[in-house]
């Protein structure tokens, strides 16, 4: 089924895209962004595709891909290390830093696809496909909101989830768990107070990446 | 006096009827909608990027409180993700554990629902009745898992242990007498199993009690009929999945299209609305309930005849029994690395979704070989169906509000995770 729908992808759309594969039967369609709207609405009309829903649209920071927060190997071959210093920042991400992720779902051929467009650090923008499936709409507020990812032509780019007034963009991964601010009502002034957060960052359980699982 | 023609109305976010933290701004035309426009947000705990620093099983517990009425699917959704990656297939008895307690949970999330949905139309009455019902459903959480709501009982690899052989009783008070308390106990002689098969004897005749008072009830028809009616055309559009889809008359229904679990062996019915009002998606709900009563009863057939383990026997992923914990050094290991590194789930992306009580609860996955997530997104079913807030409300009277916002089946978890 889902093989079928790869090949058809790649006949189809042959120089739109980027990449089509099939991974954990699961088909992925990674394209331009200059090519989006195009492909999204062959993806909707088209007799083979019919994809009528956009089930989800995220960002993804690929910011610390494949990066550890705790040397695992250097103590020992197997235990941990004890030192907490992530010295190596560098990113051993091949693309761009940020991308979006669309699932789509196909009520009358029974089929999903995700879309992956990846998107620069430098050049945020991205067209909106609110047209073709207007449940984007909210959805790109939200990866606006938590990514900073532009939307070209998106009818209403507000914040969505975050406070009213909020500054910077928290799911992206150089954004602290801890947040910046914080806030407290001030009983001598009457009004809530915005301070610079008190509590400390930790982390209790590190990230060990090992590329032989199992 | 001044004439005033548009007003805007601050609706929420403590409203009683808002469910939750809505906050809604509201523009009047006297009594008649103009525009809706939600604010979302108020209980945005971040769950996602808290999923992002904690090994994979620690945030079995936040899945239990993002649709808090509807607890175990979530989890659900979350151990498939993991064991899709992973590779691992749980033992069939903890898959026919699974189906059986999203079932259960179903019943849960509608019984609020209708409960939530009734009080908010005027039925009082219902929200007593609704209650009353979801008490033994409760009761069975807490048997397996020892907590009523968040139980964090799915795990990747099956559930956390196998079901109770005794159920919990009532103890003697002096606010209750001996007969009392010999009915209160009636049921709760035998196992789990005996305990739930009891109630879906009693279910469908209470079921039937619901609809006594509400399905002819003349104000309920004329709070429902012809309120927020959605074309099915407008669903695909505005991303409905669940009830809301099937109440515009789309049989989807991912139990029967793409089956998890054991859902495939599972003989039941999918209910179908025909007209898209609010009242087409009560009936469907209604008639939900009675056919997840008819898969958990398939499943505790299954569950009588077949003993077996519910938890696949792999130590990387499953902790040992705790007895080899103490007498083998192999087993203290595997149990020390599991609780303190985890596991790690190989490099790749997923899209794990069920069917939710509400709608289609996914979770994307995106590994990068650690033993914490990489990006872990939850599709939440409300959050598309609340963002359709001011197309479905737009020319309703202000009364409509609360219609479509219970019928919308919200709830505040989930959509602001």
């Amino acid at each position: 089924m889902s093989k079928q729908l790869s090949e058809s992808i790649n006949k189809t759309l042959k120089d739109k895209i980027v990449d089509c594969v099939l991974v954990n039967d699961e088909v992925t369609v990674e394209l331009k962004k200059t090519d989006l709207l195009e492909v999204a609405e062959t993806l909707r009309d088209h007799d083979d595709f019919k994809f009528e829903l956009l089930m989800d649209l995220c960002g993804v920071d690929y910011l610390t891909y494949g990066q550890d927060e705790w040397e695992t190997e250097h103590a020992s071959s197997s235990g941990f290390g004890r030192g907490r210093d992530n010295a190596d920042t560098t990113s051993n991400w091949p693309k761009e830093r940020f991308a979006v992720v669309y699932h789509l779902l196909s009520v009358s051929l029974n089929q999903r696809v995700r879309l992956k467009v990846y998107v620069d650090e430098n050049d945020m923008m991205i067209p909106s496909v609110v047209d073709v499936w207007n449940c984007a709409n909210w959805f790109e507020r939200e990866a606006f909101d938590l990514f900073g990812i532009l939307f070209e032509g998106h009818p209403d780019l507000r914040r969505i989830l975050t406070d009213y007034g909020f500054i910077g963009h928290p799911f992206r991964k150089d954004f602290p768990v801890i947040g910046e601010l914080e806030m407290r009502f001030d009983e001598e002034t009457k009004q809530c107070v915005y301070e610079p957060v008190t509590i400390e960052e930790r982390i209790l359980v590190p990230r060990v990446i090992r590329r032989d699982t199992k | 006096m001044a004439e005033i023609e548009h007003y805007t109305l601050n609706f929420g976010p403590q409203h009683p009827a808002a469910h939750g933290v809505l906050r809604m701004i509201l523009e009047l035309d006297g009594e008649t909608i103009e525009r809706a426009d939600p604010h979302i947000g108020l209980l945005h705990r971040a769950t996602e990027k808290l999923a992002e620093i904690k090994p994979y099983n620690q945030s079995i517990g936040y899945m239990d409180r993002l649709d808090y009425v509807s607890m175990m699917s979530n989890e659900h959704a979350y151990v498939l993700a993991i064991e899709k990656l992973l590779g691992i297939t749980p033992p069939k008895r903890a898959q026919y554990i699974r189906v059986m307690f999203a079932e259960i949970t179903r019943l849960l999330n509608h019984l609020m629902w209708l409960g939530a949905h009734g009080l908010d139309v005027g039925a009082m009455t219902m929200f007593l009745y609704c209650f009353r019902d979801r008490e033994p459903l409760l009761d069975a959480y807490e048997a397996v898992s020892g907590a009523r709501m968040h139980a964090g009982y799915f795990r990747p690899g099956g559930v956390y242990r196998d079901l109770p052989d005794t159920m919990a009783q009532y103890d003697k008070s002096p606010w209750r007498g001996k007969k009392k308390l010999k009915d209160l106990n009636e049921n709760r002689q035998g196992t789990l199993l005996d305990f739930l098969w009891d109630y879906t004897e009693k279910f469908e005749k209470q079921v039937d009690e619901y609809e006594t008072l509400l399905t002819e009830n003349r104000i309920w028809k004329q709070r429902l009929v012809g309120i927020g009616v959605v074309s099915p055309e407008r669903a695909y559009q505005l991303g409905y999945s669940g009830p809301m889809l099937r109440g515009s008359g789309v049989a989807w229904d991912l139990r029967k299209t793409q089956p998890y679990d054991v859902y495939a062996e599972m003989d039941f019915d999918i209910p179908v609305g025909r007209n898209g009002d609010c009242y087409d998606r009560y009936l469907v709900r209604v008639e939900e309930m009675r056919q997840s009563n008819r898969i958990i009863r398939q499943c505790i057939e299954w569950l009588k005849d077949n003993p077996g383990p519910v938890m696949i026997d792999d130590y990387k992923i499953a902790p040992p029994k705790r007895a080899d914990v103490k007498t083998n050094m192999e087993s203290l290991i595997h149990h020390f690395k599991l609780f303190t590194e985890g596991y790690c789930v190989p490099e790749g992306e997923i899209y794990a979704a069920v069917e939710h009580p509400k709608g289609e609860f996914a979770i994307y996955l995106v590994s990068d070989g650690a033993n914490k997530p990489y990006r872990l997104k939850i599709r939440a079913p409300g959050f598309a169906h609340i963002a359709s807030m001011d197309e479905v409300i737009k020319g309703h009277m202000l009364a409509d509000v609360v219609a479509v916002i219970g019928t919308m089946d919200i709830v505040f978890g989930e959509i602001d995770r």
